[in-house]
């Protein structure tokens, strides 16, 4: 789990954070308009392929995808 | 009763006069859009009125009287002109919907500059363009996007001012930024706006073209004229109304409806930088009263998507009027608005060339749902005919939707590119790149684009400048970008990628050149899906031909494919 949670944290970090933007693990990725529904798209086929998992279209909502935390609970989700 | 009355009596001897009487506007007279947006309307006494109410991502609020914006645009417009910038000088405004953007972009007009707004996610490349091509000389921006400008710099001479908002002092700024904070500059009380005519440059948008560059399109503050009525008519915005433009001035509804139409009525709007979910738009909605609400397809399809119960929820009573823009607006979302808002969302047709709205439908005039609407009262609409450009008078048949040049806020060039904007006209009529067609009504209805373009999310990107952004990966031998259908965003971009020697297909190398493409040009020019293949179908001369792909990709016929390449 922790694992998984650093693993994205410095992912989101890596590819949609600019230079002063702070995030931890309950910052809102959507809702605070860091990554917009188009780049949601890139974030979810990372998680697919980092995780071998695949997630349905109507799971991958901006609620979903609104926290490294949320997006751990969904990639555990499906890794069950 | 609205705004604009009966749509049948206006389009009677309608003069764009009604618009210059109102704005107390005579020919030959100044006409900065600037000064009309802040100082024309506390001199009529709604100084104390509010202009902007501002909801940040974390629900903090500031509100902004239009004294306060005048006196902050004076000193914007000040701190420009000290800094040396000229009349007719490019002034990039790089920011995310914050105040700064919206107060920015008046001062910038008020001290003769050229405002030049650019999407915040754009990426290095799609900036440098942009910038490179206009010869900008300031860029006005955040901490948070100085990182891009910093790439780009060294390949920038002419920018010689790069001003950032939000400096807080933490890291040194580096060659060529300064600081530059609203609140604590001492606010400028008077401020002689430039004494703009009719044909002096005001804007300059940037949009994607078919085969080549993104084209500056170059608007003069005589846009004004349009601008302002057919916020009156089409908005039907009224004093007391409270209204909500949910585009980004990155983008011209952002600019021509989001700053300088309803400021330029003196009516109170509101801003939110939070991200998109049916819940945080709802509550702004219930929080704010939201009278008056211009939004786009997208969006409203995906608060169908969010369903009907999230409706319930909020108390959305304060909407009396609803518009939309930026793609057609498809048949169930008119008919859905009206079963959950109780409002039927009335769709508005234009583009960044013709800087207002050119079709709509008006308050008052029967909706057809999945309709642009009517030509707005002064505007000569027909469909061509592809062949020999005359226009069409037949109901049904499928033709080049054209308009009569001649409506103040038309462009009046592509910047450096005479060529091509000159390329846009046919026997007299301005072709927008739209096919569409005509019923026994008079409504127009959209049909699609006449081009390569693909309009995703309301947005335009240019199949040309992702091909060229892929060749620069490299695993990329050669590409094809094209139109994929997507049930929110109506287009979206598919990339069809050959690789070199030494590369292998994977889902690895998918997200690589994904993200590459996000972060090079913008979020919305990244393919949703990249196909590899061993071959692009081209034509016998070499052409890549786009064409075949997009049939496949929207189950259309091929059509004639005798110039392809292996069709022996």
């Amino acid at each position: 789990m922790d694992d998984i949670k650093e693993v994205v944290l410095e992912y989101v970090k890596a590819e949609y954070a600019e230079d002063e933007d702070e995030v931890t693990y309950d910052t809102p990725l959507i809702s605070g308009g860091l990554v917009d529904s188009f780049s949601m798209v890139s974030l979810k086929r990372f998680l697919e392929t980092k995780y071998k998992i695949s997630i349905p279209d109507d799971k991958a909502t901006p609620e979903a995808f609104d926290s490294v935390n949320k997006i751990v609970q969904l990639v555990k989700e499906f890794q069950k | 009763m609205s705004n604009i009355g009966s749509y049948d009596q206006r389009i009677k001897g309608f003069s764009w006069s009604i618009a210059e009487k109102e704005l107390d506007y005579q020919q030959d007279g100044d006409i900065n859009i600037g000064w009309y947006c802040s100082d024309r309307i506390c001199r009529q006494g709604k100084g104390d009125k509010l202009a902007l109410i501002w909801q940040g991502a974390t629900g903090n609020e500031k509100r902004y009287t239009y004294n306060d914006v005048r006196r902050a645009s004076n000193t914007i417009a000040k701190y420009l002109v000290d800094l040396g910038i000229h009349p007719g000088d490019r002034v990039c405004l790089f920011m995310d919907k914050i105040p700064e953007l919206y107060i920015g972009l008046v001062g910038i007009l008020k001290s003769g500059a050229v405002a030049q707004p650019l999407f915040s996610a754009f990426g290095d490349e799609a900036l440098l363009l942009r910038l490179k091509d206009a010869q900008t000389s300031a860029i006005i921006t955040q901490r948070k996007h100085a990182g891009k400008v910093r790439n780009i710099l060294s390949q920038l001479p002419c920018l010689e001012h790069v001003i950032i908002v939000d400096y807080d002092g933490k890291k040194p700024l580096q060659e060529r930024e300064k600081a530059f904070s609203l609140e604590d500059m001492p606010p400028v009380e008077d401020f002689e706006s430039y004494p703009a005519k009719a044909e002096t440059h005001s804007m300059l948008h940037y949009t994607s073209g078919t085969t080549g560059q993104p084209k500056g399109v170059k608007h003069v503050h005589d846009s004004l004229v349009s601008q302002y009525l057919t916020t009156k008519w089409v908005l039907d915005l009224r004093d007391d109304d409270i209204y909500w433009c949910t585009a980004d001035p990155g983008w011209v509804t952002g600019t021509s409806y989001g700053v300088i139409g309803p400021w330029s009525l003196g009516v109170t709007q509101c801003v939110t930088d939070i991200g998109f979910s049916a819940d945080n738009w709802y509550a702004f909605i219930e929080k704010q009263r939201i009278t008056v609400w211009y939004s786009a397809p997208t969006a409203i399809r995906s608060l169908m998507k969010a369903g009907d119960e999230v409706v319930k929820k909020y108390d959305l009573s304060s909407l009396r009027h609803l518009v939309s823009v930026g793609e057609p607006l498809n048949p169930e979302a008119v008919v859905w608005s009206q079963k959950v808002y109780g409002k039927p969302f009335h769709d508005s047709y234009w583009q960044t060339e013709t800087g207002s709205i050119m079709i709509s439908n008006y308050p008052g005039m029967e909706i057809k749902p999945g309709s642009m609407g009517k030509p707005f009262p002064g505007i000569t609409a027909a469909i061509l005919d592809p062949i020999n450009y005359e226009p069409i008078s037949e109901p049904g048949v499928v033709g080049l939707i054209a308009f009569q040049p001649d409506w103040p806020a038309r462009m009046r060039t592509y910047w450096n590119n005479e060529a091509t904007f000159q390329n846009k006209f046919r026997n007299g009529w301005y072709l927008p790149g739209d096919r569409g067609r005509l019923d026994k009504d008079g409504y127009f209805w959209f049909v699609g684009r006449d081009d390569d373009i693909i309009n995703t999310a309301g947005h335009l990107v240019s199949p040309f400048e992702v091909e060229s952004a892929l060749l620069e990966h490299p695993a990329v031998a050669e590409s094809a970008v094209v139109a994929k259908p997507d049930e929110i965003n109506m287009e979206v971009v598919k990339a069809f990628v050959a690789l070199k020697p030494g590369f292998a297909a994977s889902d690895d190398l998918e997200l690589n050149i994904m993200n590459f493409i996000r972060k090079k040009l913008s979020p919305l020019a990244m393919p949703q899906e990249i196909e590899f293949v061993d071959s692009l179908p081209k034509t016998r001369s070499g052409k890549i031909m786009r064409r075949l792909l997009h049939a496949r990709e929207w189950g259309e016929a091929i059509g004639d494919t005798s110039t392809l390449e292996d069709n022996e």
